[in-house]
Parts: structure tokens; sequence; C-alpha cells
């Protein structure tokens, strides 16, 4: 395997935070793989994506070294790697069209003109399973649902064809029905193209669905790496077995007894 | 077989919306008996939210009727409508915008406790003390601001507030949804544990079949605008009546499965 990315010992303190928010982590991201990045709200599974991405707040002080063998130099924002957010109501221009915004990174990065930009945003919109493509590329990001939202800003992130794509909770404002179908297309898009996925989310089950491996994160630390069905099936670390123990679904047992 | 406790009748609720007129209630019906808990579940734009919301009547119905504690409570005004609102109170996602943001956790608590004259004054504050000891909270937390506590800690202080004035029903919407997991468990065992003692009972509204099923003795499933099926929850679960459960059913995470499709 081809290791894409390697990160060693990076320690991340926000400006005027008392601590970092991230603390000596060493991480390899092995090409074409599915890395899932676990943890509870503070854990630093977002600033660890961010950092990654290179899109840390300026004043940030970073330390340790991230080096990219699988790359030819240092990857492009937008054009090597592609982010999509949790609210996709916020990461998208409300005041373009959607065909413009999906267009724009063919357009940057492809060197495509304008009309044969649209044309590959229609594709893309088709490619994330929209309806009615062509009519979505001139609607503006309000006209659409949540869900609907969430796949064009996939649509967006791939325009460039990045190595590698990361979702941070790309999923947790969404309903489980639309959750499912999302996590669906990103599996699909990946797997189609040999793209890297980063999956960062709070929710242990559904990584552990789509991840060939886990990274799961406590207090800015990284508590335990390895193969999915490792460490959902034999926790070592007890971050991990807390969320395991904290898993809810249909075969848990119930918390209340039946009406009688 | 004891009285409903609330029994709703084909409430009808529409909106307009980028010219289209969209059905959220299209004719719904349910009972809650005092003490259970029934879980509402449906995907986003279902309605139950909206029901939620006229059923505390914060957005007045087009038609229908709500029985509620024997009232007909879309018809109380006045006096008789403030003693009553008392008996139902509502817990909602995001704590921070349920609360005024400048309040503290104490006052959020004591307001509720004066506004309703549950208690003497004399002994309100002793009041605020167990109800924040109840919910798990440390005493140390009673003077800080709603803003500087934790979510977790926000949605318990608002489940402090809401049993503080001893309601016969609390409305629940994704009241949970937020929380990380770990503290999503450690609050369903404390709603769990307020019902046994005070017999209270919830409409505790979310789109995740799994957490409903865990705290509900029946579940009622919701998919435009209407209730498409409704009974025992384990009952319910095992025999899927309509498309939305089994896409709800196969929408469930399971741990180290495969993804559903």
């Amino acid at each position: 395997m081809t290791t894409l990315a390697a990160i060693d010992g990076l320690t991340v303190t926000y400006r005027r935070a008392p601590a970092p928010a991230l603390s000596g982590l060493s991480l390899d991201i092995e090409a074409g793989e599915i890395l899932a990045i676990i943890g509870e709200s503070g854990s630093g599974k977002s600033t660890l994506a961010r950092a990654i991405a290179g899109l840390l707040p300026e004043k940030t002080t970073i330390a340790g070294r991230l080096t990219w063998p699988g790359l030819d130099g240092a990857p492009r924002a937008g054009r090597d790697i592609g982010y999509v957010f949790q609210d996709p109501g916020s990461s998208l221009n409300p005041v373009l069209t959607i065909g413009e915004q999906v267009g724009e990174g063919a357009r940057r990065h492809l060197g495509l003109d304008r009309r044969a930009a649209v044309a590959e945003a229609v594709r893309l919109l088709a490619r994330v399973h929209l309806p009615e493509p062509q009519r979505i590329a001139r609607a503006y990001p309000h006209q659409l649902s949540g869900g609907q939202r969430q796949r064009v800003a996939i649509a967006a992130a791939i325009a460039a064809r990045p190595r590698l794509l990361i979702a941070d909770e790309v999923t947790s404002a969404l309903d489980v029905l639309v959750q499912a179908a999302i996590v669906d297309l990103l599996v699909e898009l990946v797997r189609a193209d040999g793209m890297t996925l980063v999956f960062v989310t709070h929710d242990l089950a559904l990584a552990s669905g789509i991840a060939d491996r886990v990274a799961v994160m406590a207090e800015g630390r990284l508590v335990e790496l390895g193969p999915t069905a490792e460490v959902v099936g034999a926790p070592r670390a007890v971050e991990t077995a807390a969320l395991v123990a904290a898993h809810i679904d249909l075969s848990s047992p119930p918390l209340v007894g039946e009406a009688s | 077989m004891t009285a409903p406790l609330l029994v709703a009748r084909d409430l009808r609720c529409s909106f307009t919306s980028g010219g289209r007129h969209v059905a959220a209630l299209d004719g719904v019906s349910l009972t809650i008996a005092p003490g259970e808990t029934l879980g509402l579940v449906g995907g986003s734009g279902c309605g139950k939210s909206t029901l939620a919301r006229v059923l505390t009547r914060l957005i007045a119905p087009e038609g229908g009727s709500v029985t509620f504690m024997s009232d007909d409570w879309l018809a109380l005004g006045g006096n008789r409508l403030r003693a009553a609102r008392r008996h139902m109170q509502m817990v909602f996602q995001d704590p921070l915008a349920a609360f005024n943001p400048r309040a503290t956790v104490g006052g959020v608590i004591a307001d509720a406790l004066r506004i309703h004259a549950v208690v003497p004054g004399a002994v309100r504050s002793k009041e605020v003390a167990r109800l924040i000891d109840r919910v798990g909270l440390p005493s140390a937390l009673l003077g800080r601001s709603i803003r500087d506590i934790s979510g977790g800690q926000r949605q318990r202080v608002a489940i402090a507030r809401a049993i503080a004035v001893r309601p016969r029903l609390i409305i629940l919407d994704e009241a949970v949804s937020a929380l990380d997991v770990s503290v999503r468990g450690r609050i369903l065992d404390l709603l769990v544990g307020l019902q046994r003692e005070t017999g209270v009972a919830y409409l505790f509204i979310s789109h995740d079949l799994a957490v409903v099923r865990a705290v509900s003795q029946r579940i009622a499933v919701m998919a435009a605008g209407r209730i498409v099926e409704e009974g025992p929850a384990a009952g319910v679960i095992a025999a899927p009546s309509s498309s939305v459960l089994v896409d709800l059913i196969g929408a469930v995470p399971r741990l180290n499965g495969i993804p559903p499709s």
C-alpha cells in the first residue's frame, strides 16, 4: 500500500487557547482507504481534519510534520483535497447558482471554460444522484432540502477530481434516512474513482459500516487505531469501549417495559 | 383502564411554501395514557415537529381537537390555560435557543417555580437545589450562565426546568439528537428514572428509531403529515406495515455491520 499522507507528532494549539486541541498525533493515511476518525465533541477530530486539509485559522500554532509521499508536492486545497462540511447551508454560496459553484472547481483546476464547466456541473449533479440535474444547476441553495444541499456540496468537492475527500460530520444535520443515502453515495464515489476518504463522525456504528480502518480520538489524542472489525469487536482503549457500550440499535435492551 | 391524559383528533395544519400548499398535518389522531411514553418517529418534513407545536399551542391548527386532562385544550384561555400549561412542558433539541441567554442555571429553574407557584417562596431555593441534584448536576453550577455550560449539562437544566412544575406530560422534540452518544445514554436513563418516580408521560419525538424504541412503550410512525402506523414498540418494529418504517428500520446503523443500502 502507498501512503498518501504521513502525520508525525502533530500538535495544534488555537490562538489564545489554554491547551492544545491536538497533542502529538501520528497517523498514516493509506492511498485508497476509507479511514474513519471517531470521537465525541471536543476530541479534536475536526481539528485533525482541518489540519490535513490546511484549513486551520491563521495564528494557530502547529508543530510536528505532515508530509504527502503520495502526491508530487504539497497538496493544493480544492484540487488535491475535497472537503465536505457538516452544514451545507453555510458552506454553499447563497447568491451563486448550484451550477456555478459546482462548476467552479472544474473551471479553476481543470481549465474548463464557462460553458464546459456548466456542462461538467450538470454531469456531477447527476453523479451524486440529484433528480433533474439541469434544473438543479439553475437553482439556488435555499431552494433545496438539506440532503440535496449535501449532495451538491459533495459534487463541488469532487469536481476537481481530488485524491483525498474529507467528509467532516456530513450526516449529523440530516435525518437517518437521508444519512444512509449520503453515506452510500460517498462510498460509491470513492470506490469508483479510487479516492481516499477520511470520514469524520461521532457515530462509531455509522463509521463501522464503511471504514477500512478506524482512528478513535479523545481529548486531542489518538487513543486507538486499527482495522474496523478489531477496533469495534475488541476495543483496547477505554474511550473506544465506552463508545461501543453507548451504542443503541434495534437489538439493544429497551430501557422501559411495554404497557400492560 | 384509566382515562387518557391526552387525546388528539383529526388535527389539520398546512403551510404555503414556494407558492405550493403543503399539508403538515393531514388528519392526525393520537392518544397518550398517563405515565406512558409514546414515541413518534419519522423522517424530516413528515410533520412531527409541527404536531409538537400544535399540541403545545405554539401554533393553532386549522381543524381537529385536543383533549388534555379532560379539558378542551384548544379552547382554554386566560387563567385556566395558564394553570393547565404547567402540566404540558416541552424540551427542544437545542436548549440554548430555548433559554434566555443571559439567564443563570439556578435562575431558569427558580423562574419556573415562581411563575407556577409550585412551592412557597421561602423554600424555593431548597427546591432548586433538589432539582439540580436530581438531574445529576453539581450545585456549583447554579450561579453559572446558561451559555457557559456544555450541551449535555444544558439539556439536564432543560429537563430540571420541565420537571420543576410537576407536569403530567413532557413533549421531547429531538431532545437527545444533538448530544454525544455517552451523554445521550445518561440523559435517557434520567428520563426513564424520572418517569418511574413521578408518573409523568412523554411524547418522545425523534428521527432515530433505535432511541425511540429504547424509551417508548408505544410507537407511532409519521409520514407526509399522517400517522401511518401505531402500536406497542416491539410489535410495530417486528412487523412493520408501512414503507417508511421499513426504511427507518433499515437505516439504523449497526455496529460493525454492513452499511444499509
